[in-house]
């Protein structure tokens, strides 16, 4: 089984989020970059088809140079090969385009995308994916299966979830579930020195239209101070909720 | 043309997420001068909608379509755009429109925005304000295609009523076998609970409720005001609730009109995944917790003693407002 993990390269959840040239771009200054966390789950798991079903996983991310650094701890994790398309992702139709060009000339069998990334929050890329190597697709996975050319997916829907299954080839958008928090790894030693060895190729992008563009970015407006009310006075909140919140 | 609405329903009945993106999609269509026309899937009561805006409704009744489908819902929502020659197609944010979303934009060649949070700035350009990083930033976006996809964040708009009424015509797309190439198995889901993506009002835990056994006073607090239950991250992680109440940058996001924390200390990942909430209450015995600089209003005190007191003054809000 050969995998793809697409890798989103995002400023760290910590990170002060401020802007540059008149709003229009993110300001990188002092910020840490980091695998998406909904990309590092799949990552993951992905590993863990690696090592117990023989598959081979390859990652793979739109992004300038800048973006290397990612890709190598990817590597260091486990991956076999990164491939960078280089170009800046500057829209979800523009980035899922670049990649079903990977997807289609790889002849994967899996794609494991995150539900979304931390930066732009699109949400868009996995199923554009989908839509453009019409490939199967399951969104918000939480548990994934694969037994022959047949996948069982577990999806997190609302109020519950949800089991389907899928021939190959399939591409996920998944999240948490996929793995837990306590099976993420933290790059070892050995795994740092090897990875510096394993290929990273870079590609250069296809022509492609984009479907929209950021204008400006805006910051939301101040939080005022909160309210306090006394914990002896807990009829307070009520008040405050109905009469000046209009919240219940 | 006309501006489009995916309006989705459960068991038949049109979901609140339903009368607010016709809600949007009639002031969309005011803007541009134009109609609304809905979409429903095996939904009853297609009049309904006509008191949210809408002018035409396409029912789609269909048994294949009884279990949601990304691919067989997207390619039937796509044949209702091209057959009423939409240029706007607006759906909602719940887990199923933000599955079939993307989809419905690459078979229509669309631009496609997605938590969008209030109504077009310009409609030439086409410009719309989302939420970036997390709720820390909002991009204004535009979408330059011919047809524009855009997907409205919950509770971002509200309902708006207008004197209306909707003419229902019934609309049969026509399906391929690979719209059906994935196959649901079974559903595992809880009806008889608000959901967090549905709920108004969310009444969340952390660690501050000291273990799983303290958890009916959060259920009770939920009960007294018609609200889903969630946590925070570490209290899935030790296994007190399931995973799927958790909250946050990994786990769901929360963007209800109400939002009460009680013992969570508010991690930044934490709220990340609650800061589309509307109005946001702590309850927390530290007043050095990171969530009284996010929250509106905030007790600081025993959790174990401030809770019981709160059920008791909004049973009698409730007792007195009813």
């Amino acid at each position: 089984m050969k995998i793809l993990v697409c890798i989103s390269h995002v400023p760290d959840t910590t990170s002060k989020i401020n802007f540059t040239e008149s709003d229009t771009k993110f300001d990188t200054n002092g910020v840490q970059f980091v695998i998406n966390p909904n990309d590092e789950f799949g990552l993951t798991r992905a590993m863990w088809f690696k090592e117990k079903q023989g598959a081979s996983v390859d990652v793979v991310n739109v992004g300038g140079a800048e973006t290397e650094a990612t890709l190598r701890k990817a590597l260091a994790i486990g991956a076999d090969t990164a491939i960078r398309i280089n170009t800046e992702a500057t829209d979800g139709f523009y980035v899922a385009k670049q990649l079903a060009k990977v997807v289609q000339d790889g002849s994967y069998d899996l794609v494991i995308a995150g539900r979304e990334s931390i930066d732009y929050n699109g949400g868009m890329v996995p199923g554009m994916l989908a839509a453009l190597t019409g490939a199967s697709f399951i969104n918000t996975c939480i548990g994934l299966e694969v037994a022959g050319d047949t996948a069982t997916a577990i999806r997190e829907i609302d109020g519950g979830k949800e089991t389907s299954t899928a021939k190959l080839p399939l591409i996920i958008g998944g999240q948490k579930g996929l793995v837990e928090e306590s099976d993420l790894r933290i790059p070892n030693m050995r795994g740092i020195m090897m990875a510096r060895k394993k290929p990273l190729n870079v590609i250069e992008p296809i022509e492609s239209d984009q479907g929209t563009k950021t204008i400006k970015f805006e910051k939301p407006a101040p939080k005022g101070e909160v309210t306090l009310v006394s914990p002896d006075n807990v009829g307070e909140l009520v008040t405050l909720l109905h009469n000046e919140a209009k919240a219940i | 043309m006309s501006v489009l609405v995916y309006t989705e329903s459960e068991s038949g009945k049109f979901k609140k997420a339903a009368f607010e993106v016709a809600s949007y999609a009639k002031e969309v269509a005011n803007m541009l001068g134009t109609t609304v026309t809905a979409v429903s899937i095996n939904a009853d009561n297609s009049n309904e909608l006509g008191d949210y805006g809408v002018d035409k409704v396409l029912e789609i009744k269909n048994d294949k379509l009884s279990a949601f489908n990304a691919k067989a819902y997207a390619d039937s929502i796509k044949q209702a755009a091209e057959k009423e020659d939409a240029k706007v197609v607006v759906i909602s944010s719940s887990a199923d429109s933000k599955f079939l979303a993307s989809i419905l934009a690459v078979y229509l060649t669309a631009g496609y925005a997605s938590n969008v949070v209030a109504l077009p700035e310009s409609t030439s350009p086409f410009a719309v304000k989302r939420t970036a990083f997390t709720n820390k930033a909002f991009s204004i976006t535009e979408i330059s295609t011919d047809i524009k996809v855009i997907g409205l964040s919950n509770n971002a708009f509200g309902l708006r009523e207008v004197s209306g009424s909707a003419t229902a015509e019934s609309f049969e797309p026509s399906l391929s076998e690979d719209d059906f190439a994935v196959e649901v198995v079974s559903v595992d889901k809880a009806t008889d609970k608000v959901s967090i993506a549905d709920a108004e009002v969310v009444v969340s835990g952390g660690r501050g409720l000291k273990g799983p056994e303290n958890w009916s006073m959060i259920e009770d607090l939920a009960e007294v005001l018609g609200a889903a239950t969630a946590c925070s991250k570490p209290v899935s992680d030790m296994g007190w609730r399931p995973h799927s109440e958790h909250v946050g940058q990994t786990g769901k996001p929360v963007a209800s009109n109400l939002y009460i924390a009680v013992g969570i200390s508010g991690a930044i990942q934490h709220l990340a995944g609650i800061n589309s909430s509307k109005v946001k209450v702590v309850i927390n015995n530290d007043p050095e917790a990171p969530f009284f600089k996010a929250a509106d209003y905030g007790i600081v005190g025993d959790a174990f003693e401030v809770v019981p007191q709160l059920i008791e003054k909004l049973k009698e809000f409730k007792a007195n407002n009813a």
